[in-house]
């Protein structure tokens, strides 16, 4: 890519190919195509079978002689991944749901090719007495607002050209061409971004740092090692819009003087990683990476490294000595990353979704971007909300929707009518947000300020029937695996509080117990070396603060209030409801039930081994658990 | 005495060595090319054993205690050969409250191995996995490449019997 | 480098730029505790016991690593840094044997002190899981138990910053992590060259040299057998401080003292083998240049170097000197020539050496070490070892007389004391061999080139007309850099001295523990240097050419340099290793 001309060029021509797609542009068919079907490609839909809905569709238009009129597109992820595979039709904006390859024949011959769209299979919430809703009216859509996802789900992201319609390198191309290194810092600055992997330290500052360090060679990396378990914001990105972040790494080298960057993702994301790769090699072909970037004499180029499954690397320091071939163990900062970095170079990381705000930055404006969001977090954040909510899937709000908002509204409540309890955030480094704060609006410092934090962006919603322990117990469970075993408090530390929390679970703890994992968890957080390890503790004692009665109630009554601690449960049989069948007597591993047929039947509690085989075999809803 | 425990015999072949050459000379030279090299080495054997380690140890210069101590760092390197049949999973927090605990359980308990190993015939190996990102469809399983979603853990055994 | 004004306990303190809060301490008088930390070595900041408030910092940080600023506040005895301190210790005791009555290491062990010193009372506060592991016993030289290990990885940076060897290395992760070697090898069964260099890192006693003291006393006790002694350079030089005297006191006299009273027959020095492979060697070098045969020839004293060399540089053994160590050397003399002289079948007799080195019991098993029919030495000691014999037989080693070597073996001259540190071979055989080129009497026998405990030094002599160019590294991490040079055609010596510890012998495996929080401040290498270039400079005799003792052996017994007899008794082979052999 020679000329911003170039780049024009090809964006006026590809525009035409996705304003059927968008609300906004009035649905003014521009392309060869009257109708465009996009089938979601993320993980999830992928998982759920939306290929075979891809090939099935396409063999169905062919037979329908629909070749010319329709075009079958792959998207990213559009974010309701419980409702997978997803798929929508424009102009009309249909969104078909839990799309089933048998549905697919009727779907086109009916609604492809007459134009009846078929309602039965439509998203329910769009269906209305005055015809369909666009998916942006529904409850999940509704308040969303995107930003980093704004190319998700709309473009295919394996077409370049579908990027660039959407002012793809146009960002790019301005700083080059128009901006000063320290333009783009004080935009970055002004708009108040920070970095979305959970630190939340500005990310305008951090470009600054290393842009102001002298070196001979330095670095851009990205932070695509996503690892929270049931966070897949970053992912979502990659996988529906990866030249965002090859563009955003691109500004990144222009700003702190880089000619080299690394994107460090997790090998179990191979849609992700090789859309990346696709990507990368379009952008060099296109010469938006390479040498000579627009003319402008910059070059920049972006290389692939994989995560091999160790979630500690997602700390800066490790995630560079990974890089380097070394074991992903953190190392004291300072000296920080923009100082000395990979291969002791000053380097930036930033991560996937930090990256996907800035394109939009440069080319709105740091003013709007600081228009959303709060006093001090600015812009929008995606979640990936899961758990104990209808609407399963990825989310993006501005900064300050409150948590009742995203569980309620957008994420359709709670199953079963069951009550809100506890909401996770922050993954592993992060805590448990309990009912009274449901109201509070998301953002980081108020995040901290509840003993949770940020984070990736994970969101796990738990009802009653969760045992606050048991999520502590997990999340431990979690750190100690991933545990680099470098450090002292985190390498002894996490075992011993995992120890005293089975302990706990299993009803064999003491009061003192309680006193020995506030010691430990409060000693990790002020001598853990990194932050893995300083925030180890956060969902025990996040756990700890906002629900003690649960702990307490394990420890002195010996009693699990959710239900789920399986040594402090007992089975009994409730007599009224028995009718003697002896259906669970007979699959009693333990022989511990007795009784006569037709008459009431016992558990031992000292045979019984809480396997709950009785439950599941009792047909009168006969057996109690507490 | 050799210390070292006893393994599943290595059966590697000469066009696999010739391949792990290749990888290793299309890395020369490149900074930071032990994992990607490590993780290449794996896709051609599908583990890393000592035979293999050896090789990458002595063509690239690096001690072999170093490269093990990288592949026993990182979960996705495997020491052992993995089973026809690779089992994961989901332990990520989605698929967690939903169960997923139960049916691991419930694969230890009908394969009678532990998570990491791989049954004596060589048919299932199991593993317990982070989230693969189908939390819509927790709790799910993988078997190769196949995601078997909204599982409970009586459907377990009926799903191991259609792998041959 | 201009300095730096920072706040220590509400102190001012001036200290260097790019100082760390611990060196800034240090200077102002405090002593910040430390683990894993070994200056310019292990730099890793993993133990957290050195942690100090910063003010403004939103934990606690580690002062072993983190820089001092300009204006900076720092705490290092508040409640929280002290409660913090006896936390890590009472995590790490959680996993720690604590087996610590009987342990080597007892009264020398970092983390025992530390205990002590923080008030550590209830060390069992946070017990539960341990992991279990095997001892490790396969090595010639010594035991991992991993029981102990603290993971403080300071042995693993040793092995492989310093001595570029690399085979042991922290595997697994998390509360799984341990130190070993790939797949469950034994050192025994890895290229370890049985440096002991992790010997004298470790802070604990999870790794510990084999121990001989048994066997030694039962030869002592047993009346069929003779039983004598021989004594390397540097012990001499390290043997005080296990009792007491600060590092860098030479203790020869009292050494052989204790030695007579814990029973030997004969107490000897290697110093006279050491004149005996000068003698050997200095003939060796002259007969290689003048009959054009390999060069660089390399010394062979070190057994960790010849080992390393073996693995590493295969290609290389042909440039090795084929003179026997002095250890080996004494050993063949012994039951060769005195046995001979003195009528002593070599079937009783018992060769002992004591060593600062755990190579040497490595070397001891060698093939091509049996002069006389029978190994040239049966058991090698440590100098800690001995120290641990001292003690145990309730020697009062510091009100012993000052006492002399045995006849005729126990004669050395100033130019084998300082075999014990990096440069001194060289140095000695440029003594015999200047003079030996030129026939006349050298002048001034300081060759300061070669001195000092820089890892590579390189010298350049014109004798007899000819340009001598010399190099010598200690540590075997330097010796690869240099050896690589040489191959790579970037260097032509023609004689080279190489020793596999950093420094030389005098800080050699097997030399007595010292600190970190010492060495951290101080070289032990020089200051124990310094004591044999102390005895070496008091010394009539600094020739080895001129050791009557040696003339005689000559003259009775071996003929000349390089005879066909000295060959047979004085000199080995090699074999070439790999460096990942697999396991049988």
């Amino acid at each position: 890519m020679k000329s911003l001309e170039e780049l024009n060029a090809i964006r006026d021509k590809a525009k035409g190919q996705i304003t059927l797609r968008l609300d906004e542009e009035g649905h003014k068919a521009g392309g060869a195509y009257r109708t465009h079907v996009l089938v979601c490609g993320g993980t999830g839909c992928t998982s759920s079978g939306s290929m075979q809905i891809i090939d099935k569709l396409k063999e169905e238009i062919e037979k329908n002689n629909l070749s010319n009129d329709v075009s079958v597109v792959m998207t990213g992820c559009h974010g309701l991944c419980a409702l997978g595979p997803i798929m929508i039709v424009y102009p009309e904006g249909a969104f078909y749901s839990m799309v089933n390859v048998d549905d697919i024949p009727e779907i086109v011959s009916e609604h492809l090719a007459k134009g009846n769209v078929v309602t039965r299979l439509l998203y329910d919430e769009t269906v209305t007495d005055e015809g369909l809703k666009s998916m942006h009216e529904t409850n999940f859509y509704k308040k969303q607002h995107r930003v980093a996802l704004r190319n998700c789900g709309l473009i295919n992201p394996e077409v370049v050209e579908e990027y660039i319609a959407r002012d793809g390198y146009q960002a790019l191309a301005k700083v080059l061409k128009e901006m000063s290194r320290d333009d783009v810092v004080q935009c970055l600055l002004d708009s108040g971004l920070r970095g979305r992997g959970g630190g939340g330290f500005p990310t305008g500052r951090k470009w600054q740092l290393a842009m102001g360090n002298e070196a001979d060679q330095k670095y851009v990396c990205c932070n695509a090692d996503e690892g929270d378990p049931g966070a897949f914001m970053d992912r979502s990105v990659l996988e529906g819009d990866p030249h965002v972040v090859l563009e955003a790494m691109a500004i990144a080298g222009y700003v702190i003087g880089a000619n080299q960057g690394y994107i460090y993702v997790r090998a179990e994301y191979p849609i992700a990683i090789d859309r990346l790769e696709i990507a990368i090699k379009q952008a060099r072909e296109l010469g938006v990476l390479g040498k000579d970037i627009f003319g402008t004499g910059f070059d920049f180029d972006i290389d692939l490294r994989l995560g091999a499954g160790a979630f500690v690397c997602g700390e800066e320091t490790a995630l560079m000595t990974s890089i380097e071939g070394n074991r992903g163990e953190p190392h004291p900062r300072p000296p920080f990353p923009a100082v000395k970095g990979l291969w002791e170079k000053p380097t930036i990381l930033n991560n996937v979704e930090t990256y996907a705000n800035i394109p939009q930055i440069i080319l709105k404006g740091a003013d709007w971007f600081a228009g959303m969001g709060t006093e001090k977090s600015k812009g929008t954040k995606v979640f990936a909300l899961g758990g104990k909510v209808n609407n399963v899937g990825l989310v993006e709000i501005p900064m300050g929707t409150t948590l009742r908002e995203i569980v309620e509204e957008i994420g359709g409540g709670i199953p079963g009518g069951k009550k809100f309890k506890a909401a996770q955030t922050g993954g592993p480094s992060g805590g448990c947000i309990s009912a009274e704060n449901y109201d509070i609006p998301i953002d980081y410092d108020n995040l901290i300020a509840i003993g949770s934090m940020m984070g990736s962006g994970g969101l796990i919603v738990m009802d009653e029937d969760d045992c606050m322990v048991d999520i502590a117990k997990f999340f431990l469970e979690f750190t100690v695996d991933e545990s680099c075993g470098k450090c002292t408090p985190c390498r002894i530390g996490t075992t011993r509080l995992l120890e005293l929390l089975t302990k706990i679970t299993e009803g064999k703890a003491t009061l003192e117990d309680l006193d020995k994992i506030e010691e430990i968890a409060s000693y990790m957080k002020q001598n853990a070396l990194c932050a893995l390890g300083q925030t180890a503790a956060n969902p025990v004692l996040s756990t700890l603060k906002n629900f003690r009665d649960e702990y307490v109630a394990h420890i002195v009554d010996k009693k699990c209030p959710a239900g789920v601690c399986k040594s402090l449960l007992t089975y009994s049989i409730d007599p009224e409801k028995c009718k003697g069948c002896r259906a669970c007597a007979k699959n009693c591993p333990a022989d511990a039930i007795t009784g006569e047929k037709k008459q009431p039947h016992e558990i031992d509690v000292n045979k019984c081994l809480k396997c709950g085989v009785c439950m599941s075999k009792c047909k009168f809803d006969a057996i109690v658990r507490k | 005495m050799s210390m070292v425990k006893k393994t599943v015999p290595f059966e590697g072949t000469k066009e696999q060595e010739e391949q792990l050459l290749q990888v290793i000379k299309a890395h020369k030279g490149q900074k930071g090319a032990l994992m990607p090299v490590m993780q290449q080495a794996q896709d051609i054997y599908g583990y890393l054993p000592i035979e293999v380690q050896k090789i990458i140890s002595d063509e690239m210069d690096i001690p072999m205690e170093k490269i093990y101590g990288v592949a026993t760092f990182y979960a996705q390197f495997a020491l052992q050969p993995k089973g026809k049949y690779r089992i994961s999973v989901c332990l990520g927090t989605a698929c967690y409250v939903k169960g997923s605990g139960k049916i691991y359980e419930k694969l230890q308990e009908l394969l009678q191995i532990q998570g990491g190993e791989c049954t004596l015939d060589g048919k299932f190996s199991l593993d317990a996995c982070r989230c693969v990102g189908a939390c819509g469809l927790a709790p799910v399983m993988m078997i190769n490449d196949d995601v078997h979603g909204r599982l409970t853990p009586d459907e377990v055994q009926g799903i191991l019997e259609k792998y041959e | 480098m201009e300095n730096i004004t920072i706040k220590i306990n509400g102190m001012e303190v001036s200290a260097p730029a790019g100082s760390t809060i611990l060196e800034a301490a240090r200077i102002a008088g405090i002593d910040i505790p430390t683990l894993c930390f070994l200056k310019e070595i292990n730099e890793i900041g993993a133990c957290r016991i050195c942690v100090v408030e910063v003010k403004g910092a939103r934990s606690l940080v580690a002062a072993c690593v983190y820089p001092i600023n300009p204006g900076m506040e720092v705490f290092t005895n508040t409640p929280l840094v002290r409660e913090s301190r006896k936390k890590t210790l009472q995590l790490i005791l959680s996993t720690h044997e604590r087996k610590c009555l009987s342990c080597v290491r007892s009264e020398n062990c970092e983390l025992q002190k530390l205990c002590k010193d923080l008030g550590v009372d209830d060390e069992a506060r946070y017990d539960g899981m341990k992991p279990e592991y095997e001892l490790d016993e396969t090595a010639a030289h010594m035991i991992r138990d991993n029981s102990k290990c603290i993971l403080c990885r300071r042995c693993v940076a040793v092995c492989d910053k310093v001595q570029g060897i690399g085979v042991i290395g922290a595997n697994e992760r998390g509360f799984k992590t341990y130190i070993g070697s790939a797949f469950g090898m034994g050192l025994g069964e890895t290229s370890c060259v049985s440096c002991g260099q992790c010997i004298v890192a470790c802070p604990v006693g999870a790794i510990y040299e084999k121990d001989s003291t048994q066997k030694v006393i039962d030869a002592i006790n047993d009346p069929d057998k003779f039983v004598a002694v021989q004594t390397a350079p540097a012990v001499r030089a390290g043997l005080g401080e296990e009792f007491g005297l600060p590092v860098g006191t030479g203790v020869e006299g009292k050494m052989a003292a204790a030695l007579r009273r814990l029973g030997f027959d004969k107490v000897f020095d290697t110093n006279f083998s050491a004149d005996l492979t000068i003698m050997e060697e200095a003939n060796e070098f002259l007969d290689r240049v003048k009959n054009g045969g390999t060069l660089p020839m390399i010394t062979s004293c070190s057994p960790g170097w010849i080992k390393y060399c073996e693995h590493y540089f295969p290609d290389m053994t042909d440039n090795l000197s084929t003179c026997k160590s002095p250890q080996q050397m004494f050993g063949a003399t012994l039951k060769t020539y005195y046995a001979e002289k003195m009528g002593i079948d070599p079937a009783k007799i018992v060769s002992v050496s004591v060593m600062p080195c755990t190579a040497k019991k490595f070397e001891i098993g060698r093939d091509d070490q049996s002069a006389s029919g029978y190994p040239d030495v049966d058991i090698s000691l440590t100098t800690r070892e001995l120290a641990r014999m001292i003690k145990g037989a309730g020697i009062r080693f510091l009100d012993l007389p000052e006492e002399g070597f045995d006849d005729p073996l126990g004669e050395g001259t100033g130019a084998a004391v300082i075999f014990g540190a990096t440069g001194g071979v060289m140095e000695a055989a440029l003594r015999t061999a200047v003079e030996k080129l030129t026939g006349e009497e050298l002048k001034e026998l300081d060759f300061v080139d070669v001195r000092g405990v820089e890892g590579i030094k390189e010298a350049s002599y014109n004798v007899a007309g000819m340009d001598v160019k010399v190099a010598i590294a200690s540590g075997l991490g330097n010796a690869r850099t240099l050896l690589n040079k040489v191959k790579a055609g970037e260097a032509d010596y023609h004689f080279i001295e190489i020793m596999g510890c950093p420094g030389g012998c005098v800080n050699g495996g097997g030399q007595p523990h010292v600190p970190a929080s010492f060495k951290n401040a101080n070289d032990v290498r020089a200051l124990r240097g310094k004591v044999l270039y102390d005895y070496d400079s008091a010394n009539p005799v600094r020739k080895s050419h001129e050791n009557e003792s040696i003339k005689k052996v000559y003259a009775e017994f071996f003929g000349e340099p390089g005879s066909h007899k000295a060959h047979e008794i004085l000199h080995t082979s090699y074999v070439k290793r790999e460096i990942n052999k697999l396991p049988e």
